[in-house]
């Protein structure tokens, strides 16, 4: 048997498997805590209320998490409890929680997420039946099914649901013709940001749900015709508005590559109608930005994670391609999008090592690499560096990263964090970053 | 409407520390492997909110990973395959199995998986049947429990005075100093701390506890082992917490008594005292019990305790009350003019009442930490005195 204390789960990107380089096994749950969960995603519906019906044990998560974003006066719980599964009465119990919940508070609000889960798909909860009853008794709230069942995330990825289900309560309006959404992301696009230029030259306004202050401003969201996603776990919204409300919908994923940055650029301007930047400029100006970050870094090894960017290996690829030293990208398996990167890395960098970060060997890791500088908190906590980029899902300091100004912006990061240590600790351990902090 | 609902829905209040986190909680200082086995979520619940030690103890908790396809299908051997590839790699000195909604749902049988595991790799194997249905207090005690049974055996009793503590987790206790006034509480009044269940001490120097006087037993979860003890071992126990100076003294007394007469003792069963308004306490049992004897030593009255936890009989008085539904709690609070209480408590007090807060680590995790003060001895006194100021 091998010894895990001794063994490196790793893998180099040339011996990995595509999509998946890791069997899947017993799992370890690292302290990073930036990402959002479906708690967060759900609190940015402005005036709404989220409840939970679990198991104790479930809503534990889910209720710190609102307590710890300051946000327990729009959240409640009904508590599956052992009895109830012997009763089988879950339609009943839902619809007379929930209604004892909203009976109960002195204001209505304007919009409810109620969150069922994995015991209510095992028992065959009738929620057709259970949404019925509430919206006839509550006119005038906006019911929206969610879900907590991460038994189900191999047929149906839990944050892809909720980024879905966001959106759930837009009906159809009016559509402008100069408005547009970005849809899905935690992280609104930062105001340099390429398409937002594209789309302000063209005389278009950008919604974004992250700028939304109340719900009729959320609900507004309807009047756009084009809805832009970035990231694979928001493509499922983007193509249920189109189908529902007939909202054009464009992904335009988060990119490392020119061309691909070019292309994708294109495709934006021919879908509003504006001129094909020129791009050159801005181009140069990424060029430079890396170029004063491998100044800075002189050598320092980088290591990348997957919670960082949907595209660690794109990332990887760029900065190798601009003289960075890339030790170590962490990630357990890869999204459909980061195809070719892989390819590419394989052929060229076949020595790139790719490591887990839920394998249980990875609990009892060295993480002594403080000289390495992380992008992502992952990263950070395997290595144990101080000098790290807190780019969590693509966005930092409240700005999405995407494109040459997202290329440009992260050199920059990097060079500041290969000069600046940070209190890694404290940084990790807040759960969901940039909700409230 | 009918009143099971309205116990079961929350329209403010937080909720306790499930049964699997006590597992894991009760277990993370002694060597071994603890997998919960459930889909995702218990994790990273149980390593943000429920465990302090998780950034700098390198225990080994994990997941079992849990699919539809497999909870459906029965298949039990992914979940033996997966713990033993990896128990034989990291050769922990017992491993444990923790189960939740789903495999209780389809009937999995984590005692005989437990037995199939130890079977597979020859290391001691436990499998508990919790159901992220129950506090962490049972799931703590089933777990040290299932250590008095398995792994202590006999030894020489101390000649000296000597202690285990039981029912000692990070839950109750947080890391903001308790255990270790626990511990410096008993030394200073001549009694070796043996062993501690399970804050600070290793899994053999829990085998050892039958070399102890007494066992005392600082949470209501570290009453089954203390059973297991007295019945194995013939050990006496005594249950709370030496809280103020005046208290301490009619504790440590209890403790000699204990010791020497061989017989249990609850010296912090007391009566909630009559006169003036009432002064709520709420938490776990043995906890506010001893905080109210504590107040009671020191002339309070009309001193209740809510337990909104799992209870064992004979811990409260008649004057308290085990209720944990939130309208429950908050028409028992209809009158109160002082409650001591984890502050996510608030929402549901009077408007005339006052919160002096009480951050329990089991309900509001990590959020409130910083304020969790150190009440053992005199160090009531203290704060007592600058809740007053």
């Amino acid at each position: 048997m091998i010894d895990l204390r001794k063994t490196d789960p790793g893998v180099t990107i040339a011996e990995a498997a595509f999509p998946a380089p890791f069997a899947g096994t017993l799992e370890y749950a690292s302290p990073a805590r930036g990402p959002w969960n479906i708690v967060h995603v759900g609190m940015l519906i402005p005036e709404s209320r989220q409840i939970f019906a679990c198991a104790e044990g479930c809503l534990r998560g889910v209720v710190l998490t609102a307590a710890e974003m300051g946000a327990m006066d729009r959240f409640s719980t009904v508590a599956i409890e052992e009895h109830d599964v012997l009763d089988g009465d879950f339609e009943e119990m839902l619809v007379d929680g929930v209604s004892d919940i909203l009976n109960g508070l002195q204001e209505k609000p304007r919009a409810v997420l109620l969150f069922t889960s994995c015991i209510h798909h095992f028992v065959a909860c009738d929620l057709g039946y259970v949404y019925g009853t509430l919206r006839r008794r509550f006119p005038d709230v906006d019911f929206t099914d969610c879900y907590m069942t991460p038994i189900l995330r191999q047929t149906s990825s839990p944050d892809a649901l909720m980024r879905r289900q966001l959106y759930a309560a837009l009906r159809p309006m009016a559509p402008d013709p100069h408005r547009a959404n970005f849809i899905g992301g935690a992280t609104s696009p930062a105001a340099s940001c390429d398409l937002r230029e594209i789309f302000a030259s063209a005389g278009w306004t950008v919604g974004d749900i992250t700028e939304c202050k109340t719900y009729d401003e959320y609900l507004a969201m309807a009047k756009a015709s084009l809805n832009v996603t970035m990231i694979p776990s928001a493509k499922p919204a983007g193509e249920e508005l189109e189908r529902r409300l007939g909202q054009r919908h464009l992904y335009l994923p988060v990119s490392y590559d020119y061309n691909e940055i070019d292309t994708l650029l294109c495709a934006l301007t021919e879908a509003i109608g504006a001129p094909v930047p020129d791009t050159r400029a801005k181009r140069e100006a990424a060029e430079t930005a890396l170029r004063q970050a491998r100044g800075t870094l002189g050598g320092m090894p980088v290591a990348l994670d997957y919670t960082a960017t949907t595209r660690p290996l794109g990332l990887a690829r760029l900065l190798l391609e601009h003289g960075f030293t890339v030790s170590d990208v962490y990630a357990d398996g890869f999204t459909a999008d980061e195809r070719a990167d892989f390819d590419w890395l394989r052929e060229r960098v076949p020595s790139l090592r790719v490591r887990p970060t839920v394998h249980p060997a990875m609990r009892v890791q060295p993480r002594d690499h403080t000289e390495t500088l992380a992008v992502g908190q992952k990263a950070a906590y395997f290595t144990g560096t101080n000098h790290f980029v807190n780019l969590v899902e693509g966005g930092a300091d409240g700005a999405g990263l995407w494109g040459y100004d997202g290329v440009a912006r992260l050199a920059s990061l990097m060079a500041d964090a290969a000069r600046t240590e940070q209190d890694t600790r404290s940084i990790i351990s807040v759960k969901g970053w940039g909700c409230c902090c | 409407m009918g009143v099971l609902l309205l116990k079961q829905a929350n329209r403010v209040l937080s909720t306790y520390a499930a049964d699997v986190s006590g597992v894991c909680s009760a277990l993370y200082e002694l060597g071994g492997m603890t997998v919960m086995h459930d889909a995702s979520g218990c994790n990273s619940t149980y390593s943000t909110h429920d465990e302090p030690r998780w950034y700098d103890t390198d225990s080994l908790v994990f997941l079992s990973a849990l699919t539809e396809v497999n909870a459906v299908m029965g298949a039990d051997d992914k979940l033996i395959a997966d713990v033993t590839e990896t128990a034989l790699s990291l050769r922990p000195k017992f491993i444990a199995l923790a189960g939740s909604p789903i495999p209780m749902i389809t009937g999995v049988d984590l005692p005989g998986v437990a037995r199939v595991i130890e079977e597979k790799t020859g290391i001691p194997a436990f499998g508990f049947n919790t159901n992220g249905m129950h506090s962490y207090l049972p799931g703590v005690s089933r777990a040290l429990a299932a250590v008095a049974e398995r792994f202590c055996g006999p030894c020489e009793r101390d000649a000296a005075p000597s202690v285990n503590i039981l029912g000692a987790t990070p839950l109750d206790l947080s890391v903001t100093g308790t255990a270790e006034a626990l511990r410096g509480a008993f030394e200073a009044r001549g009694i070796r701390v043996n062993s501690c269940w399970a804050m600070g001490s290793s899994l053999d120097e829990l085998a050892g506890a039958a070399r102890a006087r007494v066992n005392a037993v600082v949470s209501s979860s570290g009453l089954a082992a203390a059973g297991v003890l007295r019945r194995r071992f013939g050990t006496p126990y005594v249950v709370g917490l030496p809280f103020g100076a005046a208290f301490s003294d009619a504790y440590f007394g209890a403790l000699r008594e204990a010791a020497a007469s061989g017989e249990n003792r609850s010296p912090a069963r007391t009566d909630a005292g009559e006169g003036g308004a009432p002064i709520f306490l709420i938490g776990e049992a043995v906890y506010m019990t001893s905080l109210r004897a504590a107040l009671r030593a020191m002339g309070r009255k009309n001193v209740r305790v809510l337990c909104p936890l799992e209870c064992s009989d004979g811990l409260l008085s008649p004057d308290d009350l085990a209720v944990s539904a939130e309208e429950d709690i908050r028409e028992a609070l209809r009158d109160a003019r002082l409650v001591i209480a984890d502050p996510m408590y608030a929402p549901v007090l009077p408007g005339a009442a006052e919160l002096i807060a009480l951050p329990h680590e089991a309900y509001s995790g990590r959020i409130y930490r910083r304020q969790i003060p150190v009440l053992v001895g005199s160090a009531l006194d203290e704060w007592i005195e600058e809740k007053r100021k």
